[in-house]
């Protein structure tokens, strides 16, 4: 019917050499004219979110020191949501005094059976309070409620549920060796998924027999001080769990704390790196979980659908504002113009808005500053001659919003190529070979997580064991579970939580 | 008949399966504890270390896919060879001073030390390695991979047996090294490298130099392609060095001083995942 | 002019089964309420192909389904009326002069359906016999077992032949899913149907379980749009058996949006094969227009 087929168009759609596109790539799916989803927001009308926090230290909540408070941003609407404390060496040195006191008086000496106890209870309460804390998680940090009810709350209630089964078990982890806790443990916490992050720092610690200090980041702080409310509520004894919230400042007065005998971070490279130097000669021990910049590896042979919903799982999952994204796309060439194609129409299928809409695929970036650095990072593609598409939805005029973006024409040595960005963009390159692939692959200083696509097995093993991260998704990407170890090798950081080789950091021998 | 003039050795370092002479053609003196001349050896520059690290780095991928069983064949070679030539580590320990029962107990605890890493190699990922049984429709399992280029820094004191002992885990665990040897007495360590390179360790996955760690251990512990640092230095000042030059790419960090290195406690299975990775790969169950 | 190549059916697609099952689960997390329900509620009803094909099947009993079909809820005359009944051959005269004028097309199964397990020329007489009698769109079985033994010639053959008998009546090719058992399968036995001039890919007979299921649909949608785009011809889509509550009407409405878009989203592209179906939309819909719950008692069950 079309001379499409016969004229000779030709598309660039990689950095290799031009190809012929397939008849009737000119077909429009049409995803949007007929049958929109009206809106269906999430309701809020039981979630109460005080106008003021303070920090939870020894079982409380008490005001800072300095009485400094700063305010938290619902980043779908700018508006403040609430104010919180402002944490300063004061509040810092109360809170690891209250956690050592814990330490020596109680928590240490309890067994590990009703240490569990305790943690089971605190996974249970999460449970019985999901809903709100899903709808908090949204409001506070603009992940859509689709995530938040579906993935952020009830993962970090199974993480509490598995470690607290680890509690009176640790001889059996350990293959010749007794197991000790460590102490007073300074924890800090990322804002792209708070609750989360928290479950993930908190269960091991607990387990272990350690006390901690934990400061959520100063985006997202309110789900953990509802997690403070829920230690008290379970009668957990006062000085185990203590919040402390505050910015960059407050993070490092608990790095440096003299009294402090570990430190867990999730966050950026660039913070974590001055961590490990701030601690330098002091034996405190560390785990770090930084970032990355994921290679995600479709081969021609792959499952393709499934694949370019791998894709989006990979890089729209939580805004792109995850560590593990599978930020780089790699593709081999055969099938490149057609997964593209695909990727497209799927794209336009994407709802970006409102957060507590159960129907939002892709919520608000989480804040001003990581809006306008992403809009840096666009800018920069563009300046640097690679080819953006956005897809077609319409996105809010208020809030911060980024429509899920893909680049190509893009090569190794473009910046948003090498450059972790944090959010819903993604880059795309092609390769002939494994080898190109796997050596493309870890060409960069980051190894988190890969993922490879292919039906064929043989070539799964082989991929896995020849990209250096610490997660590999073969024909899937961002699962998570708290039985699964996660983690870094090179500057994506040090350690791995989850399953049993998380409780080694919280360990001595 | 007058005595035989005795032919001394010439000592160089090992990098890359080969003996080369520092760059700098520098050399310093080696002492007994009397203070009287035993050698010269190298005094390794950091354009030395610079050298050994792109060879580690480039024998690192070879030595860590082989399989672990022939990993395990090849450090029992080294075992095999340092019986073979024990009485010239006896003669190079004793010519420092080391009283001879002392250095015979030096020479076989570092001999069994590496049969004992030797058996480690095959036996890692199943006891701690592990299938993880997630709530989806997914196949995971995590196991622990070689971390990549480690730097060792060996301490003064029973210089064989404490650079044998930081050599043997890492190594076994897959990794390549670069060890700066105990500056008061690299001697027998130099001799080691003889060994490695007749046995079937392949080339640049240990490397050995010698000098002073004032003028290496600097450029050591900030390069950015070594992965992680095994350090037995105790010097406080030190450790914080090393510490914060590990942070400028974020390297994994052991700092290890033992009291006694004969002691058993050495050989655990720990100080090999020390410098290993866990990789956990996932993957749908489904038809 | 387009040219058509048939792919080698011996090559495999290959698909993920937990991957589509994901798929699936995240598209029904679409929340569809309020105009958007309503909307959908209507579609679906104007989609479904009302069937009975029942061996008791009788004149009396056709009759009767014909005039649901026409006029679904005599207390609302605006609703839409279904797309078609369906019916066995020799009930299609019937259903013919019953649905005189109306615009409910008369569908009829053919090719010794349920089974398939006849000889070509049976088959194609049953065809000829059904489009004879007067209906408009011929729901034909694919041979499964021949499937099964990797004869895809055979099938290929067998379809063009029956399409050939229909003339100007529609085919659509049931492909029996719950007899291939692997997406795989489904898969190919789609781009085979496709390619041999199916009009419609249909899931199921509704005598096999598992009949329709969303991540079989889902599958089948996936090779339609890749027909589409290779080819630029538009193949429909009919989920049967199985389908039962609106509730999954919606899911499956959802997953033809987000897979084909709004063109496949007509009677004209997309059916469903159902018989209570009908009355639990009309139940839901009614709900939506006076906000009051419904029993199945205020509902025709014919």
């Amino acid at each position: 019917m079309s001379d499409s087929n016969t004229k000779e168009s030709l598309e660039k759609i990689s950095n290799g050499s031009p190809k012929p596109t397939s008849p009737n790539a000119d077909l429009k799916l049409d995803f949007a004219s007929f049958w929109e989803y009206s809106p269906a927001p999430e309701s809020s009308e039981h979630v109460k979110i005080d106008d003021r926090y303070n920090h939870f230290i020894n079982g409380e909540f008490v005001e800072p020191v300095k009485g400094r408070y700063m305010k938290s941003v619902n980043p779908a609407t700018e508006e403040i949501i609430c104010e919180f404390a402002e944490g300063t060496s004061e509040d810092v040195d109360k809170a690891v005094k209250a956690a050592r006191k814990a330490y020596e008086k109680t928590w240490s000496k309890l067994t590990g059976k009703e240490r569990g106890k305790y943690i089971f209870r605190i996974a249970r309460m999460i449970q019985e309070r999901a809903r709100e804390l899903a709808i908090i998680e949204s409001i506070d940090g603009g992940k859509p409620i689709r995530e938040s009810r579906d993935v952020d709350v009830p993962l970090a209630a199974a993480h509490f549920f598995y470690y607290a089964g680890w509690a009176d078990k640790l001889n059996y982890a350990f293959p010749g060796r007794k197991p000790k806790s460590l102490g007073v443990c300074g924890q800090i916490i990322p804002w792209n998924f708070p609750l989360l992050m928290l479950a993930w720092k908190i269960a091991p610690a607990l387990a272990t027999g350690n006390t901690v200090v934990l400061k959520p980041a100063e985006s997202t702080p309110v789900t953990a001080l509802k997690f403070a409310e829920i230690c008290r509520d379970a009668g957990l004894p006062a000085g185990v769990v203590n919040i402390v919230t505050g910015a960059g400042a407050t993070g490092s007065e608990i790095v440096n704390h003299p009294d402090v005998n570990k430190i867990a971070f999730t966050g950026s490279t660039k913070v974590g790196k001055i961590i490990q130097k701030s601690i330098a000669g002091t034996g405190k021990k560390l785990t770090l979980e930084l970032g990355g910049k994921g290679p995600n590896i479709v081969f021609e042979d792959a499952p393709i659908d499934q694949a370019v919903e791998g894709i989006v799982n990979a890089i729209f999952f939580n805004q792109g504002h995850v560590c593990c994204a599978g930020s780089r796309l790699l593709v081999q060439e055969g099938v490149a113009e057609k997964l593209v194609q695909k990727l497209k129409d799927r794209m336009e299928t994407l709802i970006v808005g409102d957060p507590l809409d159960k129907n939002t695929d892709i919520g608000a970036i989480n804040s001003k500053a990581q809006f306008e650095r992403i809009q840096s990072y666009l800018e920069i593609g563009v300046n640097e001659g690679a080819e953006m598409y956005q897809c077609s939805s319409k996105i809010p005029e208020n809030g911060y919003f980024c429509k899920p973006t893909l680049f190509t024409n893009v090569s190794q040595s473009n910046r948003i190529v090498q450059e972790e960005i944090f959010g819903p963009v993604l880059t795309i390159q092609t390769f002939r070979t494994p080898e190109e692939a796997i050596e493309k692959a870890n060409n960069t200083p980051y190894g988190l997580a890969s993922g490879v696509w292919t039906d064929k097995g043989s070539k799964i093993f082989k991929t896995g064991q020849s990209i250096r991260s610490g997660v590999m998704w073969s024909n899937t990407y961002n699962k998570f579970d708290p039985t699964s170890p996660f983690g870094g090798y090179k500057e994506s950081g040090i350690g791995r939580e989850g399953g049993l080789h998380g409780l080694y950091p919280y360990l001595t021998f | 008949m007058a005595d035989r003039i005795e032919v001394l050795k010439t000592y160089k370092t090992y990098v890359g399966g080969k003996f080369p002479r520092s760059e700098s053609d520098r050399t310093y003196q080696i002492k007994d504890g009397k203070g009287k001349h035993i050698a010269n050896a190298c005094r390794c520059s950091r354009k030395d270390v610079r050298d050994a690290v792109v060879t580690a780095r480039s024998a690192f991928g070879g030595w860590s896919s082989r399989s672990a069983y022939n990993r395990g064949q090849v450090l029992y070679r080294i075992a095999e060879m340092l019986e073979g030539r024990k009485d010239q580590f006896l003669r190079e320990l004793q010519l420092a001073g080391i009283k001879e029962k002392d250095a015979k107990h030096e020479v076989h605890t570092a001999i069994d030390r590496v049969i004992y890493f030797a058996g480690w190699t095959d036996k890692i990922s199943q006891v701690f390695g592990t299938v993880n049984p997630v709530a989806s429709a997914h196949f995971n399992f995590s196991s622990p991979d070689a971390t990549g280029v480690v730097g060792i820094i060996a301490p003064e004191e029973y210089p064989l047996l404490s650079a044998i002992s930081m050599i043997a885990p890492v190594i076994a665990g897959g990794n390549s090294c670069i060890l700066l040897a105990s500056e008061t007495n690299p001697l027998p360590v130099v001799s080691f490298g003889e060994v490695l390179h007749a046995s079937d360790v392949p080339a640049g996955v240990v490397n050995i130099l010698t000098g002073y760690r004032s003028e290496t251990a600097e450029t050591i512990s900030s390069h950015k392609d070594v992965n992680a640092l095994f350090s037995s230095i105790s010097d406080n000042k030190f450790r914080k060095l090393i510490d914060e030059n590990a942070s400028i790419n974020v390297k994994r960090t052991e700092h290890y001083t033992p009291d006694d290195w004969y002691s058993d406690d050495h050989e655990n299975p720990y100080l090999v995942l020390k410098f290993m990775e866990t990789k956990t790969t996932w993957h749908p169950v489904g038809f | 002019m387009s040219v058509l190549t048939i792919p080698d059916f011996n090559q495999t697609t290959p698909i993920d089964q937990i991957g589509v099952e994901e798929r699936v689960s995240r598209l029904n997390k679409r929340s569809i309420k309020k105009e958007s329900k309503l909307q959908a509620l209507k579609l679906a009803l104007s989609m479904i192909d009302h069937t009975t094909l029942e061996g008791k099947d009788s004149e009396g009993k056709v009759i009767q389904l014909c005039s649901k079909a026409r006029l679904p809820y005599a207390p609302m005359p605006n609703l839409p009326h279904v797309a078609a009944v369906c019916v066995y051959p020799n009930m299609v005269a019937t259903a013919k002069k019953a649905l005189q004028g109306t615009g409910v097309k008369v569908a009829s199964v053919a090719t010794a359906f349920p089974s398939g397990m006849a000889q070509l020329h049976i088959k194609l007489d049953d065809t000829r016999y059904a489009v004879s009698e007067g209906a408009d769109e011929i729901d034909m079985v694919i041979s499964r077992g021949e499937f099964l033994k990797g004869n895809y010639t055979f099938i290929f053959d067998e379809i063009a032949a029956i399409k050939e008998a229909c003339g100007e009546a529609h085919l659509k090719v049931i492909l029996e899913t719950g007899e291939l058992e692997t997406l795989e399968n489904v898969r190919k036995a789609s781009d085979i149907a496709m390619h041999a001039g199916a009009d419609f890919i249909k899931t199921s007979t509704g005598k096999i379980s598992p009949a329709a299921t969303q991540p079989v649909t889902l599958v089948m949608l996936e090779a339609i749009r890749d027909f589409y785009r290779d080819t630029g011809s538009m193949v429909g889509m009919k989920p049967a058996g199985g389908i039962r509550k609106a509730k999954e009407a919606l899911q499956y409405l959802v997953l033809v949006k987000e897979t084909l878009g709004s063109a496949w989203l007509t009677p004209e592209w997309f059916r469903f094969g159902a018989s209570s179906l009908t009355n639990d939309l009309l139940m839901q819909i009614v709900k939506q227009e006076t906000g009051v719950y419904q029993s199945i008692n205020y509902f025709s069950n014919d």
